[in-house]
């Protein structure tokens, strides 16, 4: 199954980086962890976010369209940074992360969300739009 | 058991860490069964004493040498046992007591990749191909013997007897639990990519049974890929492979329609293909290139797969470039498959006739005879070529000769379509 790891942002990370051993030390930590996650075959994609002040937010209400600049309050729900991985299960990706170092200086949450699968959308997914995703409803039409 | 939370979180630590913890005590008694019950216990201790003590730093290692203790006290008793024979028949001297030392010696002689020197002895041209594909999931991916069971269609019983004939043909054979070096590594390194491509097929295109597709073998032979490049970095067959199963499985979803059906990959839904797989496909693919590996049979075929990767309508697909790369694939690793798929590239790139041409050539031999994609494809070239009745006979054929009830349906409804 794949998971979505999120790394949360706390308000040194809203801050951006700047030089310093312990920094320096926290690559070295997290580029030891990552290495491990290829090598056990774990990982498939993972990137860290910019501070949400050169993010931006589009609102949605009805036929409105609103943009709103960074940064954002709420810092704890905020994502700093994600990994997108491939494990057995739930277990085993909460055992991965337990052996994450502290991405954070202070302290700091990763939250794992399963992400659905095939088989999930197929009990969910109402037939006429399965049959959209699977091209099956163009063809229908053709016929 | 598995309900408790402490017990699960255990077990999940223990799983990541189980194949490399065999490889270490694999490699230190040369025996597998002995480094299964090692790790085992190694499991049970864990299961008792983290609770209480918290789970360690580095779990890794205190399993490690919880092992390598219970392995020391288990060689000193039958080493004291030898030796009290020994002095029975006065044939005592000292070179007991320096085993003793050469094996814990053994212990901490870190030759570094014990995982690959495990996927390597599990993966061993000794044991078929098939009996590879078992001891490689047990050892190393951690299926149970009924996962396993499950996954390639047989039964339990079955299963596990392979895989103790294997471990005796392992032991028997006095495979050492290493990277084989120099010359010695390429044919075992091929032995090795045989058995993680066989397994991802068997989930990919699965040879039996109603389901198309078996998408956690695909996952498994992927993760096995993965492990391999991690640990391979500069094996180019080992990324054309890796760049090969991950190309091909993002059409995993398009694959199959909503009722289970075979699509073809010309009327798949591109949307669905999954593009972060395409990206690490071309990406793996890219390196095995620039490494010199662009010849390599199976780098040959992740660019197969990616030239259909790369085009976002079927009709944009570059048949002429498929052609070419089939022409040089059907050089480096002539097969079956090969001679079908390059007939139909060139059917494609060049119209049905070209296909034909190269089908009939082929058709006679032995091995071929009952290789349901040959009619299959001869089928479809003889109805684009406007040749309806014999095109129904050869789908009709093609739908005799394959096991998988899916695909039989999808060739007996073209034979219908052939009016």
């Amino acid at each position: 199954m794949r998971v979505m790891v999120f790394v949360k942002a706390t308000e040194d990370s809203e801050q951006g980086m700047t030089p310093s051993p312990e920094l320096d030390q926290m690559f070295l930590d997290m580029g030891k962890f990552n290495e491990e996650l290829v090598n056990a075959g774990v990982m498939v994609a993972g990137d860290g976010l910019k501070p949400s002040s050169f993010g931006k937010r589009v609102a949605f209400d009805g036929a409105s369209r609103t943009v709103i600049d960074g940064p954002f309050a709420e810092t704890r729900e905020l994502v700093a940074g994600y990994w997108l991985w491939d494990v057995k299960d739930m277990d085993e990706a909460v055992a991965w992360v337990k052996r994450c170092p502290n991405p954070m200086f202070g302290p700091s949450e990763i939250e794992i969300r399963p992400l659905y699968e095939m088989e999930d959308l197929a009990e969910v997914i109402p037939a006429e739009a399965a049959a959209i995703h699977d091209g099956i409803g163009e063809k229908l039409a053709k016929g | 058991m598995a309900a408790d939370p402490t017990h699960r979180a255990i077990e999940a630590t223990f799983r990541i860490e189980r194949a490399r913890l065999i490889a270490t005590l694999a490699r230190m008694t040369r025996d597998v069964d002995r480094a299964e019950e090692l790790a085992q216990d190694a499991l049970m201790l864990a299961l008792a004493e983290w609770p209480k003590a918290g789970v360690p730093a580095n779990p890794g290692a205190w399993l490690t040498a919880a092992a390598k203790r219970r392995a020391i006290d288990g060689f000193r008793r039958s080493a004291m046992q030898e030796r009290k024979h020994a002095e029975i028949a006065r044939e005592a001297d000292g070179e007991r007591d320096m085993s003793i030392e050469d094996f814990e010696a053994r212990l901490d002689d870190d030759l570094g990749d014990e995982l690959l020197g495990l996927i390597f002895a599990a993966c061993h041209p000794v044991l078929s191909p098939e009996a590879r594909a078992a001891l490689t999931l047990r050892l190393v991916g951690g299926l149970t013997v009924e996962e396993i069971a499950r996954a390639f269609l047989s039964n339990e019983a079955a299963i596990a007897a392979r895989i103790t004939r294997a471990k005796k043909a392992i032991a028997k054979a006095g495979v050492a639990f290493e990277v084989p070096r120099g010359r010695a590594l390429a044919p075992r390194l091929a032995s090795v990519l045989e058995v993680v491509y066989l397994i991802f097929n068997e989930g990919y295109a699965a040879t039996s049974g109603s389901d198309l597709v078996r998408p956690p073998l695909c996952a498994e032979a992927q993760r096995l890929g993965r492990i391999l490049a991690g640990l391979m970095p500069d094996e180019p067959e080992v990324l054309g492979l890796l760049a090969l199963m991950e190309i091909q499985a993002s059409r995993l979803a398009a694959r199959a329609g909503a009722d289970g059906a075979f699509v073809p990959l010309t009327e798949q839904n591109r949307g669905r293909w999954d593009q972060l797989l395409i990206r690490r496909g071309l990406k793996a693919l890219e390196e095995a290139d620039r490494l010199g590996g662009a010849d390599g049979p199976y780098a040959l075929q992740a660019a197969l797969a990616a030239c259909h990767a790369r085009a976002r309508r079927a009709e944009d697909t570059d048949w002429q470039k498929i052609a070419a790369l089939y022409d040089r694939l059907a050089q480096v690793m002539p097969s079956p498959v090969v001679a079908v798929g390059r007939a139909v590239a060139h059917s494609m790139a060049f119209g049905p006739e070209a296909g034909l041409a190269l089908v009939d050539a082929i058709a006679g031999k032995a091995e071929l005879k009952h290789y349901a994609p040959l009619p299959a494809a001869r089928g479809d070239f003889l109805l684009r070529a406007g040749h309806k009745a014999e095109a129904k006979a050869a789908f009709e054929a093609a739908a005799a000769l394959t096991a998988n009830e899916r695909e039989r349906d999808f060739l007996l409804g073209r034979a219908t379509a052939c009016r």
